[in-house]
């Protein structure tokens, strides 16, 4: 889908999401809002390189989650996912 | 807490030029992405304009090609704060785009292959401030910056200079896009340093 | 600190107050310049958990990087680096899993894959390891004594290599990039549901992967961890 290549995945997403989260997401699995696929978060493909950070559904390249570190707040957009499904009992701390 | 580097200096420059505040001169041109660079090709590319309800009109790659050009020098300003001097453009004015639209509306929203949007008002694209453009520096535009085609408005923070540019669409009430609707500001001019959208 | 290779070196940080990580985890780095520009880089951390507060990570210098120059070649001993983590919850490995494991490195990807390899010894782990290290040519390989020294201890980790640019004299298999072949031969069966680990530049993990599912392995035990186009992160 991506010729290019230039993308990482959600484990990359980790550091900026400790940010807000206590707990890291990285293992959780989550659904696409627009094409129904399910996937562990660190699959997903995550854009870095812009002026915030996005993460797309590896199969139809919706943005399942945007990030923007707008100076003094961060800024989350979840809609892309239907949910995010967290074992309680295998979650890691996200790291300080 | 924040630890200086001992002799970190980045990828950038010293710069006696003016640059906007917090802005560093880098020499290079950083690829900044949201999403997987399209390849479009010239037989399936468009622009179009319309205003929510009709097209108002559409140019293929070939129609499009065949309309005056400009070249241009312009800098840019990303609100990632890098900015690049002196670059060099070939592209189509909005001007020319625009040319025999009648329309009250007052502003537009910039779509991109892919999902990219930007909004910006119509009085700030008009009067040789915005171009369609195809060529930088004197080479057809590479993807990855944008091509075939990407829209350039060099007042503002790059961000409104959408890739892949697609069309626009006109309308009534100042709408924001892609960033502008999580957290940036929905003007952008670098030289009021306005990166973000206030509270 | 020490050279890997020409090109990649081994930091060993002390970090105050270090809650131990797992091996897997990797690190945000961030550094800063006098006027306030900062970066930052995500770095594996290439070390096995230990009580001690000493983190190591193994740093590629790449030809157009803001970062790894400055790691690799600038930074000295007794400077102080702005970290963030332990980081990281999917791509881990803890011993006292039962199954064989796979490793399957391209490039710098080897460097995570180090530290399951260096936690599994060190917790004297009972699991098998089989590890793929695709590199460009001989002089890429990063550990290189460390692995030799430890696949000849018994059968707890057979590790092969592949050469993609250039290989050492006499090399059996010739130049090119890894194949199901190869990896039907390096890895476990399917049929023995090893949990796998892929990790390197993202072009190379799309490509084993998908080879690995070819070859009948399950993709739910496949995790991976990207690095990029060239290998970088961010």
């Amino acid at each position: 889908m991506n010729a290019s290549m230039n993308y990482l995945d959600g484990n990359a997403a980790a550091g900026e999401l400790s940010r807000i989260f206590a707990v890291d997401l990285t293992s959780a699995e989550g659904q696409c809002a627009n094409c129904g696929a399910k996937g562990r978060f660190a699959e997903a493909h995550l854009y870095m390189k812009c002026p915030g950070m996005v993460a797309r559904c590896a199969l139809c390249g919706h943005a399942l989650l945007r990030l923007v570190n707008a100076g003094e707040r961060l800024l989350l957009d979840l809609r892309g996912m239907n949910y995010l499904a967290l074992v309680p009992s295998e979650l890691q701390d996200s790291g300080r | 807490m924040t630890i200086i580097s001992r002799g970190f200096a980045g990828r950038r420059s010293e710069a006696e030029a003016k640059l906007p505040p917090g802005q560093y001169l880098t020499t290079d041109f950083p690829v900044l992405s949201a999403g997987p660079t399209p390849h479009i090709s010239p037989d399936r590319w468009e622009f179009t304009i319309d205003d929510g309800s009709n097209v108002l009109k559409r140019w293929d790659w070939k129609s499009f090609r065949q309309l005056p050009t400009d070249n241009i020098t312009v800098d840019l300003h990303c609100v990632t704060r890098w900015s690049k001097l002196g670059t060099s453009w070939q592209g189509v004015s909005l001007d020319v785009l625009l040319a025999g639209v009648k329309t009250d509306l007052l502003y537009a929203m910039f779509r991109s292959y892919g999902d990219y949007t930007t909004n910006l008002p119509l009085k700030d694209i008009v009067n040789n401030q915005a171009w369609i453009a195809f060529n930088y520096d004197g080479v057809d535009l590479e993807p990855e910056h944008g091509g075939p085609a990407r829209l350039l408005v060099p007042h503002l923070y790059l961000w409104k200079s959408a890739k892949w540019v697609r069309g626009m669409t006109l309308m009534q009430q100042d709408k924001p896009g892609f960033w502008e609707n999580l957290g940036y500001h929905i003007y952008g001019d670098p030289w009021k340093e306005q990166r973000y959208s206030e509270e | 600190m020490h050279d890997e290779t020409p090109t990649a070196r081994t930091l060993a940080l002390a970090v105050d107050d270090w809650p131990g990580h797992v091996a897997g985890q990797h690190v945000d780095v961030r550094l800063t310049a006098a006027d306030g520009y900062s970066a930052v880089r995500s770095y594996s951390i290439a070390s096995a958990p230990s009580s001690d507060d000493r983190v190591e990570i193994t740093v590629e210098r790449l030809p157009n990087g803001e970062v790894s120059p400055y790691l690799t070649q600038q930074v000295a001993v007794g400077d102080e680096l702005e970290l963030r983590g332990p980081i990281g919850g999917w791509f881990i490995w803890r011993p006292g899993q039962a199954m064989p494991i796979q490793l399957v490195a391209g490039g710098s990807g080897i460097v995570p894959l180090m530290a399951m390899i260096r936690s599994h010894v060190s917790a004297g782990d009972k699991a098998q390891f089989r590890l793929l290290y695709s590199v460009r040519e001989p002089g890429a390989v990063f550990y290189r004594d460390e692995l030799g020294a430890l696949s000849k201890q018994g059968d707890s980790l057979v590790v092969t290599y592949a050469y993609t640019r250039l290989t050492p004299p006499d090399w059996p298999r010739p130049a090119g990039r890894i194949d199901r072949e190869l990896l039907a031969n390096s890895l476990w069966p399917s049929t023995l549901q090893p949990s796998s680990y892929v990790c390197g530049p993202t072009a190379f993990v799309e490509y084993a992967t998908d080879l690995m599912i070819a070859n009948g392995h399950d993709r739910e035990r496949i995790r991976t961890e990207r690095f990029g186009a060239t290998g970088e992160r961010k």
